[in-house]
């Protein structure tokens, strides 16, 4: 096996890995944590929740997200402008390596950011602690509409004629 | 109008149809 065929071999397997992780932690959050704060919240254990859980899933999940996308660039090689510049050669791949571009930017310019005044890792007000939750969460939940043709298009990528013929 | 991201299935179908949507975009883009 030679470089040219290792790179994009490992960056896949790279991607992949850190996908699952990245989404796995996304869906968790949505399908899972979002009521079990709630009903924690409701019986007063969500300081649990919130002290041992959030923040090393916070951590995994914002690492994971920039793994998949620095992978997803390698696996990209030298296709990495075709399919940001959405040419017709590589537009479905394009079309999922834009919307994963989004959700890392949600990821790090919106969630974080607001989770650390949630969490009460940098200081806010309790107003602010409400106006982060919901911008926090509308951010995941968008992530999460966002995952779903982005799953897509990573899988047409390879089978354009098949998805889109 | 309620905001259907606060609610899960809300998400979960706004998913399904933004998939729809762009996958109809592009077959029409490539000439499928």
């Amino acid at each position: 096996m030679d470089w040219a065929t290792a790179v994009p071999a490992i960056s896949r397997w790279i991607h992949f890995m850190a996908g699952v992780m990245w989404i796995g932690l996304l869906y968790y959050f949505n399908f899972v944590n979002v009521a079990a704060a709630k009903a924690a919240a409701a019986d007063g254990t969500a300081a649990g929740i919130s002290k041992h859980v959030m923040p090393r899933a916070l951590f995994w999940f914002r690492w994971a997200a920039v793994v998949t996308w620095l992978a997803g660039a390698a696996l990209l090689g030298s296709n990495f402008g075709s399919a940001f510049l959405l040419q017709k050669s590589h537009l479905a791949i394009g079309i999922g390596a834009w919307l994963g571009t989004i959700m890392l930017i949600n990821v790090w310019g919106l969630i974080w950011p607001n989770q650390k005044k949630i969490l009460g890792i940098v200081p806010a007000s309790d107003e602010e602690k409400n106006k982060a939750r919901r911008v926090a969460f509308l951010a995941s939940r968008t992530n999460t509409m966002f995952s779903m043709p982005m799953l897509y298009f990573m899988a047409a990528g390879g089978h354009s004629a098949l998805f889109f013929g | 109008m309620k905001n259907p991201l606060d609610s899960l299935w809300g998400t979960v179908m706004s998913g399904l149809i933004l998939t729809l949507i762009l996958h109809m975009i592009v077959r029409y883009a490539l000439g499928g």
